[in-house]
């Protein structure tokens, strides 16, 4: 009874009112918006029907703030800025200010301190990322350390604009694909079944859930050296990694066997086509940590071929459905394999039925 | 404070390079913060880094911690290794909603750092992949602390496991002239109504709501969220014939003809002789590929409103899927409308929870049963915006056709004389 008095009843008031957190000239122009332009990278200005502006500073940062890095964007933010910060989907930090004398100082500030600006329009934006070694339980690699490296190598292109469209860069560090859809995606790719700790999988898993995780319907439940266990039929196995987070005994990270594949053409927006998933391209690529350069070094040739032969407004996936998928793989001088080719039931519509064939 | 450092050669070089460090981040906490707590935890949680990049494997495993009252929000992280690090040993992860459109004061994020100052590892991350707010690494005691500190002043849980997840929103009409929507409304109508389907997982699997205000989806609701709601209009585009000149004279007409007219997915656009720009309203498909390009001459109609797609997912188990159009177009502007749309979300979840397989996504379930069994069951009629063509297989019973095409004409007709009327 006692405890139960000294237990705190939660106040569930779910998501809170962003109004009280939104600079007062956006409150006032709420929906009132006319149009808004991009005087320099890093920086828009939005003008509302009633003639106020707000000027907003985007800057990349590390995503995983420590609270000195996190007071110091806040002490930014009051001496420089208004005191009203955003962040975009991509962990970007955007500073919203009514004055436009204090762009300069405020873009200073930020660099000065170490942070990034930049990230907007046609620029390469901060990569959107997910947990990995740090805090996830299924990871097959660390993309906070992938990002960082990678960006170390695009932070010009994420100061600038120099791309035909905006290049949205992901990665995800197991085949669920968290990081979501991009223009490029680093993603982790399995290349040999779990190994199963037998031992384990009795007492940690609920065997019939396991069964029914796995895609392609190759795992049954087995008696190993007499305790109940699963088996995998390899020769069915995908390598997914699916039966992995119900039952961690089926141990699919491999410090040699798992590696990154890369993935080009995915694009949320429905400006000019439908949205489109992303497209594999490369894969076998070494899980290498600590910089993981040889990812990096694909990323890179992908966007200088994209960069050189892209026409304006192209996003990565508008680029290629123009030139084509084999002048893609001849320009980017990535091979094109019989994985490339999908053979499930769904395949269909990805093959070509048509004599349109560039030679 | 250089007490028994571990050595982190590998993760040192991810010090190196003019991207801001993650690593250097938490170094700074494990060497200059106060509390000799965050000094010992983030000591260990490096060692533990460390150890993965050396191994190339990851060490959390999972289990069940949660706050008095909910099912939800907290992940839960165990060391599998807390002999060598024992300080970072229990390392949840809070999970807090943001308001749409992730919008702070400098004061608010202050308040929020020093609550997780006080019980946590000092490491925040704006946001996570749903949308999140993670206050990443504090042990199970303090997760209770910290969850009840900023629970008073104004925040909330969001969702972990099958349940209904935190939601995402653009900026939105708060700065964008681009939005057709209320986002903020919206967003916290939708979540709000789930506020016990967030905090008591008993859901089939995630529910994942997104808001974009307009076609252009930046917070990628189609390919990301169970139930997308994005703003359109269904009038005719706005353009100011003038801005159009002044584009098209500070451009050049080549420009303007590659740029804007022969992008446009319906070539529903004449650049005209005279430099001013002719629009086919009713071809217009709302790509937003030319208010994009010329944000000063093009904007969105009066009659503005939302589409709604559902069952968009990640790969996880048949691969990825976007939603699909089941509502086309939706007016939000009275009461009754947003009740409606409260109402469909429902009428969606309790389906779903009923009809859904255990780890089965709202998507999976139209894929196994098909749009038009879903349909049926949420009481909408087939509209020809939610396909890209009609059935090209003739292998279906067709015996109750002619009493489907009757009711689509006569609804049709009412349509028709509802406008009438209107007008």
């Amino acid at each position: 009874m006692s405890q139960a008095q000294a237990m705190r009843p939660p106040i569930e008031s779910g998501c809170p009112d962003g109004f009280q957190y939104m600079h007062p000239l956006m409150r006032r122009n709420f929906g009132m918006w006319k149009w808004h332009d991009h005087p320099r990278p890093g920086v828009l200005r939005h003008v509302a029907e009633s003639g106020e502006t707000i000027w907003t500073v985007k800057a990349g940062t590390q995503r995983i703030l420590d609270v000195f890095t996190l007071r110091k964007l806040c002490d930014i933010g009051d001496q420089f800025a208004d005191g009203y910060v955003r962040f975009t989907i991509r962990s970007n930090i955007e500073y919203m200010v009514a004055d436009e004398a204090k762009v300069d100082p405020l873009i200073k500030a930020l660099e000065d301190a170490g942070f990034v600006v930049g990230g907007t329009a046609n620029s390469v934006s901060m990569i959107s990322h997910t947990q990995g070694w740090l805090h996830c339980d299924i990871p097959g690699t660390d993309a906070s350390g992938v990002v960082k490296a990678m960006m170390d190598e695009l932070i010009d292109e994420f100061r600038n604009c120099n791309m035909p469209n905006r290049v949205h860069i992901t990665t995800s560090c197991c085949q669920i694909n968290c990081g979501g859809q991009g223009d490029i995606a680093i993603n982790v790719q399995h290349t040999k079944p779990p190994k199963i700790n037998h031992d384990l999988v009795a007492n940690v898993c609920e065997r019939p859930s396991v069964v029914a995780r796995c895609p392609v319907a190759a795992i049954r439940p087995a008696l190993v050296n007499g305790k109940p266990s699963l088996e995998v039929d390899e020769k069915k196995c995908i390598c997914c990694g699916a039966c992995y987070p119900p039952c961690p005994p089926m141990q699919i990270n491999d410090a040699e066997h798992t590696k990154l594949a890369i993935w080009v053409g995915g694009n949320h927006s429905n400006a000019r086509g439908k949205p489109t998933f992303q497209k594999l391209v490369a894969s076998g690529i070494p899980n290498n940590p600590p910089r993981w350069p040889e990812a990096t070094a694909i990323v890179k040739k992908i966007l200088k071929t994209y960069k050189e032969d892209a026409k304006d407004w192209e996003r990565i996936n508008d680029w290629i459905e123009r030139i084509g998928w084999p002048d893609f793989f001849e320009k980017t001088g990535l091979p094109f394999t019989r994985f490339h080719i999908e053979n499930w039931r769904g395949a269909r519509n990805s093959l070509n039925a048509s004599t349109h064939i560039r030679f | 404070m250089a007490k028994n450092q571990h050595p982190t050669p590998m993760l040192d070089e991810l010090e190196n390079g003019p991207w801001p460090s993650f690593i250097s981040g938490i170094k700074r906490l494990r060497d200059e913060h106060p509390d000799a707590r965050i000094q010992g935890v983030s000591n260990d949680l490096l060692g533990q880094l460390e150890h993965s990049y050396e191994t190339r494997k990851g060490y959390w495993k999972g289990g069940t911690v949660s706050v008095f009252g909910y099912g939800s929000g907290i992940i839960p992280r165990f060391s599998e290794v807390a002999k060598a690090f024992p300080e970072s040993r229990e390392f949840h992860t809070v999970r807090v909603q943001p308001p749409a459109g992730n919008f702070y004061t400098t004061d608010i994020l202050r308040q929020l750092t020093d609550s997780w100052e006080k019980y946590g590892s000092g490491l925040i991350t704006f946001h996570g992949q749903t949308g999140n707010a993670m206050f990443i690494g504090v042990n199970t005691e303090n997760t209770q602390h910290f969850f009840d500190e900023i629970n008073e002043y104004g925040f909330d849980l969001g969702g972990a496991g099958p349940c209904v997840r935190t939601g995402m929103s653009c900026v939105g009409a708060a700065r964008c002239e681009q939005s057709c929507a209320n986002e903020q409304r919206i967003h916290r109508t939708l979540l709000n109504r789930f506020t016990d389907d967030v905090h008591r997982p008993s859901l089939p699997y995630k529910f994942k709501f997104k808001v974009s205000g307009c076609p252009n989806d930046c917070v990628n609701s189609i390919e990301r969220s169970d139930f997308a709601v994005i703003g359109t209009w269904r009038d005719d585009m706005k353009i100011d014939q003038a801005e159009v000149k002044a584009f098209v004279e500070k451009k050049g007409r080549d420009y303007v003809i590659d740029n804007v007219t022969s992008r446009c997915p319906t070539a529903c656009m004449t650049l005209n002789d005279d430099d001013t720009l002719t629009v086919d309203n009713k071809n217009c498909v709302r790509c937003m590929h030319c208010l994009n390009v010329m944000p000063k001459a093009l904007s969105p109609g009066d009659d503005k409103g939302v589409s709604i797609l559902v069952g968009g997912k990640r790969t996880l188990k048949i691969g990825d899927l976007m939603g699909t159009v089941i509502v086309p177009f939706m007016k939000l502007e009275t009461e009754e409308d947003y009740e409606q749309l409260t109402e469909l979300a429902e009428n969606i979840i309790e389906f779903w929870a009923e009809n859904g397989l255990e780890h089965e996504r709202c998507g999976e379930m139209i894929e196994r049963i098909g749009l038009v069994n879903f349909l049926k069951g949420m009481g909408l009629e087939a509209d020809p915006n939610m396909v890209n063509h009609p059935r090209q297989s003739s292998y279906i019973r067709m015996d109750e056709f002619d009493e489907a095409a009757e009711q689509y004409l006569r609804r049709k007709m009412e349509e028709r004389q509802k406008r009438a009327g209107a007008n």
